[in-house]
């Protein structure tokens, strides 16, 4: 930005001021009405009493103030539902990083064929949807006629005779990050890898005649030289994970058995949509937004500090 | 080569499943093969509910959204990359901010906007396609441009002062010169939107209240969840079916995506 020259423009011959904007027009408008505006609606919402006589009745909505965010933080199952989705969320992106870096590791070690093999399963995982995804694993994991808990059985792990995975609210979340694992995967491990193909190859040699361990050349030689690499990979499952919907929505019938595996992007729309409770929802969907934009700034905040340029 | 095989599992035994017959999905010894596959499975699937309609409608709705997010994120990515103006990095940090707004939290607003819109622009209200479409092109559009912006960047400098020299317009250097150029960018970039709009059941599910002709894929998979037992064999076909398009697209786009990943980390 302080490169910049005020009002300054880069860009050949002829260019006007009002080009790159004639370039941004229909992204702009196309977020403005879709995006902008039902957010500034659900920022509306959230401040009145918005439930089913105000939807279909017409009849008129009263400004309630903080009202409903006073409601909603005194309710103690929202702060469990919170903590719930933080703790969830983290492990998820964790476990997706430790995964995908360290088969991506494995993927520059081994022979092309389980190399192909390893790809291919990758590129499946990835192709297969939220909601497909989740329906499999359910299946698989089913007490009567899922393989898994067979296979487990014949390992010979006991108690998992009828064992229902869903039922257990650890059980059902451990579930739910299988899934969430599987098919976040793929992206870190693609391009990490590709990452990894970049480095030099004398960098690594060097490193290993040296006589570093596995886990040694990993922490001192490949992390730091993909750090930019990984700050990119590390913010979409951060912006996934913490919005999961879909697979806790079908793996655990729209949120477990009392709603023990509610996380917040599900509770919100339970509130709004189950119990005609819009504003509550709303208001739901405003803490959510805040967070997400807390961690965009800390985000770009790290961005920055490495010296990247937008 | 293990992890390899645990990785595909999930995928073998849905398609596996699709193809056993009713008694081998339902039995409690589940075996890891069939002796005798059968497409009994398939036949409620395309007998059920319009199922090829759906599968049309998917089609004609991730189409739409993946060409018209990919022109106009092109687009906006060229004008973010190759140009400096002052509020350059406002907008930027909008579109990745975009990318953070939870989808499902906006259903309420979006229902209510669509509701509104129905009511002066036919063909985009609740209850149809361009509705849809347009929640679609949306919300695939800030990540596609953030993804496009790499690959844009990458296009050296030299190259569009050289063909102004030769006196391009500004128009032509877009399309002629710098789209062909980005376009594995534009294919790495679709199959994002392309996954999350085929994916979706949520606009479907909250936008198509009454004109069922008009649902999408994946709330044709529900139909087989039943209280009283889900049709497992049902569901795996129809799951199949739902993720044989996907694949299809992966695979054509697998070499570019590769590359492609791999431009955006070198930037």
């Amino acid at each position: 930005m302080s490169a910049v020259a005020k009002g300054g423009r880069r860009g050949g011959l002829g260019a006007s001021r009002w080009t790159p904007w004639l370039y941004l027009a229909p992204a702009l408008i196309v977020l403005a009405a879709l995006l902008v505006y039902p957010i500034y609606q659900l920022g509306l919402i959230s401040f009145l009493e918005y439930t089913q006589a105000q939807v279909s009745g017409g009849e008129p909505a009263t400004f309630q103030g903080f009202a409903n965010y006073t409601e909603l933080f005194s309710d103690r199952q929202f702060w469990e539902v919170l903590v719930a989705t933080l703790v969830f969320a983290a492990v998820c992106v964790l476990s997706t990083l430790v995964v995908g870096c360290g088969l991506a590791v494995l993927l520059t070690r081994i022979r092309a064929v389980s190399r192909l093999a390893l790809m291919l399963a990758a590129l499946g995982a990835w192709a297969t949807q939220a909601i497909t995804g989740s329906t499999v694993l359910v299946f698989l994991f089913d007490p009567d006629f899922g393989p898994v808990n067979k296979m487990l059985v014949w390992v010979g792990l006991s108690g998992f005779e009828d064992f229902s995975w869903t039922y257990d609210r650890y059980s059902a979340f451990a579930l739910v990050l299988f899934e969430v694992v599987w098919c976040s995967f793929p992206l870190v491990m693609v391009t990490v890898y590709a990452g990894i193909k970049a480095i030099p190859g004398e960098v690594l040699e060097a490193a290993s005649l040296d006589g570093a361990s596995n886990w040694r050349v990993w922490r001192s030689v490949m992390a730091p030289m993909l750090r930019p690499i990984l700050v990119v990979v590390t913010i979409q499952p951060i912006i996934w994970d913490f919005k999961v919907f879909t697979q806790i929505y079908v793996m655990t019938n729209g949120g477990g058995i009392a709603g023990q595996n509610l996380v917040l992007n599900v509770y919100a729309y339970q509130k709004a949509f189950a119990s005609s409770q819009y504003s509550l929802g709303s208001a739901i969907g405003i803490v959510m937004l805040l967070i997400l934009l807390a961690v965009t700034l800390i985000y770009l905040r790290l961005l920055r500090r490495q010296g990247e340029e937008l | 080569m293990l992890i390899a095989v645990v990785v595909a599992f999930p995928l073998y035994w849905m398609v596996l499943s699709a193809f056993k017959p009713a008694s081998e999905v339902q039995s409690s010894n589940p075996r890891p093969w069939t002796l005798n596959p059968s497409l009994d499975a398939f036949r409620p699937v395309f007998d059920h509910q319009d199922f090829g309609r759906y599968f049309l409608n998917s089609l004609l709705v991730a189409g739409t959204v993946v060409v018209a997010s990919a022109l106009i994120a092109f687009l906006a990515a060229t004008a973010v990359t190759r140009f400096k103006f002052k509020m350059r990095t406002t907008v930027l940090i909008m579109f990745l901010v975009a990318q953070m707004v939870p989808v499902e939290a906006l259903t309420i607003p979006m229902f209510f906007l669509m509701r509104d819109l129905g009511d002066s622009v036919p063909g985009i209200g609740l209850n149809t396609l361009g509705s849809l479409i347009l929640s679609h092109i949306a919300f695939s559009l800030p990540f596609a441009i953030w993804m496009l912006r790499g690959f844009v960047k990458a296009v050296p400098e030299s190259l569009e002062e050289a063909a102004y020299l030769d006196g391009a317009s500004r128009t032509r250097f877009l399309w002629q010169i710098l789209f062909p150029l980005v376009l594995p960018g534009l294919i790495a970039t679709s199959v994002f939107s392309f996954i999350s709009t085929w994916n979706d059941f949520l606009f479907a599910k909250s936008f198509i209240i009454s004109a069922t002709e008009n649902s999408m894929l994946p709330m044709a998979l529900l139909v087989f969840f039943k209280d009283e037992g889900n049709d497992w064999g049902g569901i795996m076909a129809a799951s199949t079916i739902m993720t044989i398009p996907v694949l299809v697209f992966f695979v054509l786009a697998q070499r570019r995506l590769v590359s492609g990943l791999g431009g955006v980390v070198k930037d």
